[in-house]
């Protein structure tokens, strides 16, 4: 066939114009940790409230991203949340006796989970509970306690 | 319209087995009726005209014959196999035998001439380039177009486009080519061109003609022997000369090309003077 | 009433038909596949036709709309003081939605009226019968090769639009409306999940690709074979492939990001 050749190249040079946006689609645009986040352990917590806390949120540790939230479920017997938390398997060092708190980035910002380091020498490992937890807190809440106090100074 | 000598026995004795014998063929379009009962046989090595006014399904004869269309009843032997019943694999052996060229030429528009030519020796051999590059030449010389064969489909004329069809059909040296309409619209010397190469293929190589044409002359100088249909039927069949004698008004008006005669030059209408007085309606 | 009974009927059983059809066809052009593995020459040819020209306008189009969204987002986030999410918009709506829904307009528009109109004169000019007759199966041959293409060139462009859609919105809001750039690409990266967002974005445009390939093939093989009915083929091959991907991206969305 004619022009077969000039065919061939401009082929050539679309698939390869496609896997490179691909590429930089996966690399570029998205956190190409994704790959490597599934190996890790999980740690469960309690929490009483998780406010807007969602799967994949990311849990910090000192405001560094060491894993993320794995599941979110509801224990029927303590009417809590109960919280898998997945771990990169690099930071194997958490002390057991660490506390978790739900915070938010900013005002209206995402939640996440903070995790702050104890003092145990055993350290989270697959399938540890985390004692310490402290709920998200409620913007609602909030303002109900302060004007509720403000009530009662007057 | 005399249907009087429709026969339901053979129409022809001849020596042989025919290669194609259609026997009480019936189809419809829709609710039309296109093929009324009709049989015919077409011999091997001979020239096989069938003829008939436009519009009475020459071309369906042909895709009936080709697989591409079922019968509704009755049946369709090309080469002793029933074309009609055969399954997809079986049916696609036998097309390769056959040749069909159509009215256009049917080109295959992104490809040139040689390619074209190539085309079903590519799809269906596994001969080397060098040798299809022979085979494509010796059946484009033999059409006359050796020196078009970098030409592309929207370059050729009308004829030249046929001839390049015509050297694509014969590529595979088939058992018979089936002409579809191959005179219409040709300036004279295409159309003797044509003709002459009609004729000469079927000598040369031994093949089966079968040429669907409205153009009365140049079939009847050229076939072997002739079919004419008219209204779903086979109005009346024989050699060239069977027909030029034939009793029949209707077939003498189809040969002479008269304007009037059993087929009325006026369409069926209501009353004239009626319909010019008759105001609105 | 009754006359009205009788057209929706028969406008229905058509319908039912040709949907009947429609599948028939596909089934037989998805057989034609396996035999085209070692002629893969002839799906590059198609690959070509179908991709290579469809490339200029899926690029200018995804870098124009990139930019749009980063314009408008602008002004949207700018009253919440939260401009560093701009990149997040722009990336999680062109890879999750106008990457394959536009690409997939597009593409019905440039590459599927192209099939419809090439397969329907293949017909009109009575290509396909002389194949048929020359023992060569048309939709092995002709439809299966422009499938193919279609399948593979669709999740590729949709891919090319969402990265210069993604370049595009970079240019107008680091360049033109000084939004950080650092914060740009971080905050895209920390919320666009390679599995949630990109992949499925690309199962979208597989999909779409698959569709609008099948309908545009299909018009033009099933086109009356005139010159009015390959043109009504062509604009039929736009209207219901472009409704299609906007209705199968509804199911589709609701599915994949519940």
């Amino acid at each position: 066939m004619m022009h077969s050749r000039t065919v061939q190249i401009w082929v050539g040079l679309f698939v390869v114009a496609g896997m490179a946006a691909l590429l930089m689609l996966s690399m570029k645009v998205s956190n190409i940790s994704a790959f490597t986040e599934s190996e890790g352990f999980k740690v469960t917590g309690y929490f009483e409230n998780i406010g807007g806390l969602k799967v994949r949120s990311p849990v910090t540790m000192a405001g560094v991203v060491v894993g993320r939230v794995a599941s979110i479920g509801f224990d029927r017997e303590s009417y809590e949340a109960v919280v898998t938390l997945n771990i990169q398997s690099e930071y194997d060092n958490i002390p057991e006796d660490s506390s978790a708190s739900i915070f938010t980035a900013g005002l209206l910002g995402e939640q996440y989970i903070a995790l702050e380091a104890g003092g145990a020498e055993d350290a989270l490992k697959e399938g540890s509970e985390l004692q310490l937890t402290q709920s998200a807190i409620v913007l609602e809440q909030i303002i109900g306690q302060f004007l509720v106090s403000q009530a009662d100074k007057e | 319209m005399t249907n009087s000598d429709m026969k339901t026995e053979s129409p022809h004795e001849a020596a042989g087995e025919p290669l194609v014998r259609i026997r009480d063929l019936v189809y419809h379009r829709g609710e039309r009726t296109i093929f009324d009962g009709i049989n015919i046989d077409i011999e091997r090595g001979k020239l096989t005209a069938i003829m008939g006014p436009s519009g009475t399904g020459k071309t369906t004869l042909l895709r009936l014959i080709g697989g591409q269309l079922r019968p509704d009843t009755g049946t369709v032997h090309v080469d002793d196999q029933p074309v009609s019943e055969l399954g997809y694999g079986p049916l696609y052996e036998l097309r390769k035998r056959m040749g069909m060229l159509f009215q256009n030429g049917a080109l295959l528009t992104d490809l040139n001439v040689f390619d074209n030519v190539a085309f079903p020796l590519r799809e269906h051999t596994q001969l080397n380039e060098t040798m299809v590059r022979d085979l494509v030449l010796m059946k484009l010389h033999s059409v006359g177009l050796r020196g078009a064969r970098d030409l592309m489909p929207s370059e050729l004329s009308g004829g030249m486009a046929r001839r390049v069809a015509l050297a694509r059909a014969i590529a595979l040296d088939p058992m018979m080519i089936m002409y579809d309409e191959p005179f219409t619209g040709q300036d004279p010397i295409s159309m003797g061109v044509l003709v002459s190469l009609l004729r000469t293929l079927t000598d040369a190589l031994g093949l089966t003609s079968v040429v669907v044409s409205h153009d009365v002359q140049e079939s009847l100088s050229i076939a072997d022997y002739v079919y004419v249909i008219s209204a779903g039927k086979v109005v009346e069949h024989g050699t060239p000369d069977d027909l030029r004698q034939s009793k029949s008004d209707w077939v003498q008006q189809f040969i002479q090309g008269k304007s009037d005669g059993p087929v009325p030059f006026h369409f069926p209408a209501t009353d004239y003077a009626a319909d010019l007085f008759g105001g609105n309606n | 009433m009754l006359n009205q009974l009788q057209k929706l009927g028969a406008t229905t059983l058509g319908i039912a038909e040709r949907l009947g059809r429609g599948h028939l066809f596909l089934w037989h052009v998805l057989s034609g596949f396996p035999a085209l593995l070692p002629r893969f020459g002839l799906v590059i040819s198609q690959l070509y036709s179908v991709g290579v020209l469809s490339l200029l306008i899926i690029a200018v189009a995804g870098l124009f709309v990139g930019m749009v969204l980063a314009l408008q987002g602008y002004y949207t986030l700018v009253d919440f003081g939260a401009t560093e999410s701009l990149g997040v918009l722009v990336a999680l709506s062109l890879v999750r939605e106008l990457g394959p829904v536009v690409g997939g307009l597009l593409f019905a528009g440039r590459a599927g009226s192209a099939l419809t109109a090439e397969i329907g004169l293949m017909k009109a000019t009575e290509q396909l019968s002389a194949m048929e007759m020359m023992a060569v199966d048309p939709l092995h041959r002709v439809v299966a090769p422009r499938f193919m293409a279609g399948i593979l060139a669709m999740p590729l462009l949709a891919a090319i639009f969402s990265a210069l859609g993604v370049i595009g919105g970079y240019f107008v809001a680091v360049g033109l409306l000084g939004v950080d750039e650092g914060a740009f690409w971080s905050q895209m990266q920390a919320k666009v999940d390679l599995y949630e967002d990109i992949l499925n974005g690309v199962i979208k445009s597989i999909v779409f690709g698959f569709v609008v390939t099948w309908i545009a093939v299909f018009e033009g093989y099933d086109a009356v074979p005139t010159s009015e009915g390959v043109s009504r083929a062509t604009t039929n091959t736009v209207v219901h492939g472009s409704l299609a991907v906007l209705g199968l991206d509804f199911i589709l969305t609701a599915l994949m990001f519940d």
